[in-house]
């Protein structure tokens, strides 16, 4: 352990430990734009300077250890005013379009310009204007708006191990982005927009469809495979906008693409909403469906109409009215316990079989099983994916 | 799951995903971890940027190779030769643990005789990966303080499936790798809950809590709480339910949230089966391929309309919450089966969720110390008996439930179909990072869909040459059961005579192909080795 004084105040921090984790472990707050706590240290942004008694001049908290007997000053008049003319600069090759940004009320940059007080803005000059390249469908990147803080560099490539990005060029002309300035070509995981302290990396999908402060979120668990992810839906007028993760848990805040982005088909206008009654002979639609599965040019003629919005309703109805009729649930309940019964008399419980979902909660998987045992009388119960 | 609850009489991950950082060899055998499970991937490139040595056994040049130390390209279906010529490695270098074979397990001498004709170079021979790198690679395993192996679907979608899992229990086993911290044997479960159901008792020979449905004490027990006679008689698996259907003796089917259309092997022969039935309920958010053939179709809530648990692979229990309302008439999964009992004559009567929850664990030992409250920020894993116990994170810290574990003599038997003259190729299928089974969730449209549209078949450079076929051209693809239409990739993901399909496009969909021969214990279908032809359109 190591003694240092940070603001006057007398602390102790592990050996190793940066100023900046130091005095956050204390409560003391220094902005910065370019840290996390699980990348390493970069000292990017200037924000997070601080004097320490005996260096001349001011030093990055972030990338300085803590060392015996150091006295730390975090705030005073002349470090605010060098952290104001720094934020000025990062600010002067910035769009100011908080008004349409995705991130506004949710953006450090934002934050720390409105409690620096930046309206005016005394350098301002030539900006760094970039063609879009990005026909990827899933991660929208407005490099405007980037301020060169290197965080979705280092999380590619730290934590998702994946290197699809990096800063190119040097000086005024450099950027973030993939070899040769390509398309983003990458897993899509979305670690990046996690970390991005800016509007300059968010997610194609939640555009114009709700800023954080109109947001419930509701913590809930990944419906894709087994990691057991922590996923906050974040929810406006019952259709989830997007999808974050909490740090403290099992994923630490990361998330994939499934788990990311893989969330539409809940609001999806395809979904069953009434039960239906087949109308439709039996058997007839075997070879309907082969050759519909085989077809690939009919298949796809079919499913351009489903993603057409206007056609949706067209599409579908003609998909379940050729086999199905809408019924009430007192009619389906009816005819299935009918059915159930007259086929157990029949032929005994151990004629009906059953597949429970390894998507459904844990609850409801008992609750079948019960169902098949205790009801219909058979062990007959088993769910596809066991193995 | 079978074959690791036949050797230590637990089928689970016996570690947890937390521990995966504090191993120091990793050996990841049939699992494309940052593919299927990406987030417990992140962790295994943690682990080795902590310096923990990787090992990847995989036909499939997959991503994890770029951050391992060994990568043995072992055949498709010789799993058991590569396993069991390293443990000829560790025999014979004496890297074994006899106190705890002694103390812990059984059959140890039977099983070292079965060993002795594994040695490398046979192993070469068959496997297709050099001596020098499975000698390596076990005394990288062997060395190891705290290894921890990894595998999935490519070690169990076999005929031999279980003997596959034999193989890796005995390795671990024989090296006394098992019960502690950061070290095991962790079948990584491909789904949201596939644990949670299994643990739930839909499985046909177990009652909730892998509780013998034969056993009379435990059928009476459920008996008293349910207040019903139950039958004793084990039932029929998924597998073993279609075959019923097409002979006539399974009448009706009633299938919750699956599609076995898409996602059992040999498309034609699930059709043909689900045709034959006189009745079939099915109950999914979408009109599936599976719904479509359905005489009634119930309407679902998805996991963001419902309230619940889901247990993950590591054995933890989360909490699902309710954030929407479900669209129009659909209703939770549990109010359906609920109001269906009761039309049927048997209410369930339980005034909120987690009453059911209650039920469950004063019916099983292992999760009666859960209680929502206490899982509200964190899970908790099971077991959990007592509303004290903080859970179990690893496994078999004391010994295992059955005793002593067993070891077994596993020979290697090939697959069931091999390749040929007239069909030379190997098909493997697997997952897709951004795809998710059979598409019933991410659909056509969406935009995961649109970063990869159309179907592939990974095909080597060398093949692809000799065949004239170039990227992105169609080909067909055939099996004996059926054929596809789809588009070439050459990559050097796959090794050559090797082909691999996902299998989650409908309209080329790779289980038109793939083979129904099971797995004799575990009735597992053999998805993983087909033989297979290529032909140019």
């Amino acid at each position: 352990m190591v003694n240092l004084t940070i603001d006057g105040i007398k602390f102790t921090a592990p050996d190793g430990t940066s100023v900046l984790d130091a005095a956050r472990r204390h409560g003391i707050s220094i902005p910065t734009l370019c840290h996390h706590p699980k990348l390493t240290p970069y000292g990017g942004c200037r924000l997070c300077i601080v004097e320490i008694k005996g260096i001349p001049r001011p030093v990055t908290a972030c990338t300085t250890p803590v060392t015996e007997g150091m006295e730390v000053t975090t705030i005073n008049p002349y470090l605010e005013k060098l952290r104001r003319t720094t934020l000025e600069l990062i600010l002067s090759d910035h769009p100011n379009d908080c008004m349409v940004c995705e991130k506004a009320g949710d953006c450090t940059l934002q934050e720390l310009a409105y409690f620096y007080g930046l309206r005016e803005n005394r350098f301002l000059g030539e900006r760094r204007i970039y063609t879009k390249k990005d026909g990827n469908p899933l991660i929208e990147r407005d490099m405007e708006k980037c301020i060169l803080c290197n965080k979705c560099v280092r999380v590619c490539n730290e934590i998702q191990g994946v290197t699809a990005i990096d800063i190119a060029y040097r000086g005024f002309k450099s950027k973030v982005c993939p070899p040769y300035e390509r398309d983003l070509d990458c897993e899509f995981c979305g670690q990046c927009i996690r970390v991005c302290p800016t509007g300059a990396l968010t997610g194609k999908m939640w555009t114009l469809k709700g800023r954080q402060k109109d947001i419930k979120e509701i913590d809930t668990i990944c419906p894709y495979c087994g990691c057991g992810c922590n996923l906050t839906l974040n929810i406006r007028k019952n259709e989830i906008v997007r999808v974050t993760s909490r740090e403290d848990t099992i994923n630490e805040g990361w998330l994939c693409a499934k788990g990311t982005f893989g969330y539409t088909f809940v609001n999806n206008p395809a979904r069953l909403t009434k039960p239906l009654i087949r109308i439709a002979p039996k058997n007839s639609n075997e070879l309907r469906v082969t050759s519909y599965e085989l077809k690939n040019k009919k298949d796809s003629e079919d499913l351009s109409l489903i993603t057409r919005h206007s056609s949706l309703e067209k599409s579908l109805v003609t998909r379940h009215s050729s086999l199905f009729r809408e019924a009430t649930w007192d009619e389906v309940f009816d005819l299935i316990a009918k059915k159930f019964t007259k086929i157990k008399e029949q032929y005994g419980p151990d004629s009906i079989g059953s597949l429970s979902s390894a998507r459904c909660t844990n609850e409801e998987n008992y609750l079948f099983q019960k169902f098949m045992r205790a009801v219909i009388g058979t062990n007959n119960v088993d769910h596809c994916a066991r193995f | 799951m079978a074959g690791l609850a036949a050797v230590f009489g637990s089928g689970a991950m016996t570690n947890s995903i937390p521990e995966i950082e504090n191993n120091d060899v990793l050996f990841v055998i049939g699992s494309n971890t940052t593919e299927t499970h990406p987030i417990i991937g992140i962790r295994m490139k943690k682990a080795v940027r902590k310096g923990a040595k990787l090992i990847v056994a995989d036909p499939r040049k997959i991503n994890l190779v770029r951050f391992a130390d060994s990568w043995m390209q072992q055949k498709p279906g010789t799993d058991v030769v590569l396993l069991n010529a390293m443990m000829h490695v560790l025999l014979k270098n004496n890297l074994i643990d006899r106190v705890f074979i002694l103390i812990r397990t059984e059959g140890f001498e039977s099983f070292k005789e079965g060993l002795e004709k594994y040695t490398p170079e046979y192993a070469e021979k068959i496997t297709g990966v050099p001596k020098q790198d499975i000698i390596k690679a076990a005394l990288l395993y062997g060395n190891a303080e705290r290894p921890a192996i990894y595998y999935t679907m490519g070690i169990t979608q076999h005929s031999h499936g279980t003997d596959n899992v034999y193989a890796i229990a005995n390795l671990a086993l024989m090296t006394g790798n098992l019960g502690m911290e950061s070290t095991g044997v962790n079948p990584l479960r491909g789904q949201n809950n596939v644990q949670g159901s299994t643990d739930m008792g839909c499985i046909p020979d177990q009652y909730p809590g892998y509780q013998k449905v034969n056993l009379s004490a435990i059928k009476s027990k459920f008996e008293k709480a349910w207040g019903v006679k139950l039958s004793n008689k084990v039932g029929l698996t998924a597998m073993e339910m279609m075959g019923a259907a097409i002979e006539g003796k399974m009448k009706a089917m009633y299938i919750m949230g699956e599609n076995p259309v898409l996602s059992d092997p040999d498309m034609n022969h699930t059709l043909k089966a689900l045709n034959k039935l006189d009745f079939l309920v099915v109950q999914d958010l979408f009109l599936t391929e599976t719904a479509e053939l359905a005489d009634v179709v119930l309407p679902a809530a998805s996991f963001a309309e419902k309230d619940g648990t889901f247990t993950n692979t590591e054995r933890r229990i989360q909490r699902v919450r309710k954030a929407l309302n479900p669209p129009g008439e659909a209703k939770e999964d549990s109010v359906i089966i609920r109001e269906l009992s009761e039309k049927l004559g048997y209410p369930m009567k339980y005034n909120f969720i987690e009453e059911v929850f209650q039920e469950i664990g004063s019916l099983w030992q292992a999760v009666a110390g859960v209680t929502y409250g206490r899982i509200d920020k964190w899970g908790v894993q099971w077991p959990c008996p007592t509303l004290d116990h903080p859970g179990t994170p690893y496994l078999f810290k004391g010994g295992f439930p059955r005793g002593k574990a067993a070891f077994t003599v596993v020979e290697y038997k090939p697959s069931k179909e091999l390749p040929d003259e007239e069909y030379p190729f190997v098909l493997s299928t697997g997952r897709h990072l951004f795809l998710y089974h059979t598409g019933t969730m991410i659909r056509k449209g969406d935009a995961l869909s649109k970063v990869l549209p159309e179907a592939y078949v990974e095909l080597s450079p060398d093949d692809a040459n000799q065949l004239g076929v170039s990227n992105s051209q169609k080909v067909r693809v055939s099996s004996r059961r059926g054929s596809i239409e789809v588009k070439i990739q050459v990559s050097k993901r796959v090794g050559k005579g090797m082909v691999f399909i996902p299998f989650h496009y409908k309209e080329a969909a790779a289980n038109m192909l793939t083979n129904t021969a099971l797995d004799p214990i575990a009735k597992i279908p053999e998805l993983k080795v087909c033989a297979v032809k290529i032909e140019k359109i």
